[in-house]
């Protein structure tokens, strides 16, 4: 079936509005507790702008600015940031079979990978089931695209004026971020392992902050997840047994 | 090698480039090439969300343990106050993160207004 371009750009369209949601304004929220974020540690406006429109996965986003703050070399924060982004790799895998059609270019694909994280990642589950599959890759950019849009212009707007804030709204903002992450984490965890690696990395992040403060998210991250990973194992053991 | 050594106006990007923008890419571009041929449910992806959680994990505890700028000032038991506060609501009620994080950002509020 031959398709008109117009229908990619309704499809296109229609992603677009689809970020005008209640998980957008969630996203937009926790954007604008980063932009707090990014300035307290010292970042400028278009240094926090690139780093978003760069890297655009708020956990990466916040290990970067954090590791830039505990002045951690550049190949440390690398190590950092790849280690909390691991996470984009099985979503990506479980996503693209999702998203392409037989005549779907693996450019597009690369392209538009860019853009996957979590709220676009759990959007795009939802309503892939309704969009015929040649509009998939339509309507995610349009999803992605007004994403990007709207967060980079709520970053321009709170990232200079962040230091001007009352201290009590400043606190406020800052606790966006930690307290979206704490809910939506929880709420993709697939496995009982990944409640476990929340607790658990939840108690050694502080730990290992004051114990190995050079690599205390590499060391809560190893440690909390064999531990969770271990601890899953022994149940379903005993379960079988 | 850290983000201010060097004072060439363009280091900082590169920093974030390489450090931030590279070091999350490579797991996107990984997931495409490998698409369809990894099973998502496998032992191996589910030890490395393990441990990527374990470690994002570790972020949220830090932001709330020894957070930056004026959070900072909020003792210490009201930060973790009002996380467990919001968290709990967020289970309780539903699993909205809106609902959780609009009950701790109350209960932090609160909590400095009385404080």
């Amino acid at each position: 079936m031959p398709l008109s371009p117009e229908s990619h750009l309704s499809w296109f369209r229609a992603g677009c509005r689809a970020a005008l949601s209640v998980p957008g304004f969630i996203l937009l929220a926790a954007f604008v507790g980063f932009a707090g974020l990014a300035n307290a540690a010292g970042f400028t406006l278009a240094q926090t702008l690139f780093t978003v429109l760069t890297i655009w996965a708020l956990p990466s986003m916040v290990v970067l600015v954090g590791s830039v703050q505990n002045g951690l070399s550049l190949p440390a924060t690398a190590l950092a940031v790849a280690l909390s982004a691991v996470r984009l790799m099985p979503m990506v895998v479980a996503l693209v079979p999702e998203m392409r059609d037989a005549k779907t270019r693996r450019v597009t694909l690369y392209f538009l990978s860019h853009f996957i994280a979590v709220t676009s990642w759990v959007m795009s589950f939802q309503r892939f089931p309704d969009i015929p599959r040649e509009q998939r890759t339509s309507f995610y950019a349009g999803l992605a695209a007004m994403l990007m849009v709207m967060n980079l212009a709520v970053v321009a707007v709170v990232h200079p004026l962040a230091k001007e804030l009352p201290p009590t709204l400043s606190a406020l903002l800052l606790f966006l971020t930690p307290m979206y992450f704490l809910t939506s984490l929880w709420g993709s965890a697939r496995e009982i392992a990944g409640a476990y690696a929340m607790l658990l990395g939840l108690v050694l992040g502080p730990i290992c902050h004051v114990l190995v403060p050079q690599a205390d998210l590499l060391v809560s991250g190893l440690v909390g997840g064999a531990l969770a990973y271990g601890l899953q194992r022994w149940q379903q053991g005993r379960r079988g047994a | 090698m850290t983000f201010d050594a060097f004072s060439h106006p363009l280091w900082p990007y590169l920093f974030i480039l390489v450090a931030g923008s590279f070091a999350t890419d490579i797991w996107r571009f990984l997931g495409v090439h490998f698409g369809s041929r990894i099973d998502p449910d496998s032992e191996a992806l589910v030890m490395v969300r393990t441990l990527a959680t374990a470690l994002v994990a570790g972020v949220i505890g830090n932001q709330i343990v020894f957070p930056s700028g004026a959070l900072a000032d909020v003792p210490l038991l009201l930060r973790i106050g009002a996380a467990a506060a919001g968290f709990a609501a967020y289970l309780v009620l539903g699993k909205r993160v809106l609902v959780g994080i609009v009950i701790a950002e109350a209960v932090l509020l609160i909590g400095i207004l009385l404080n």
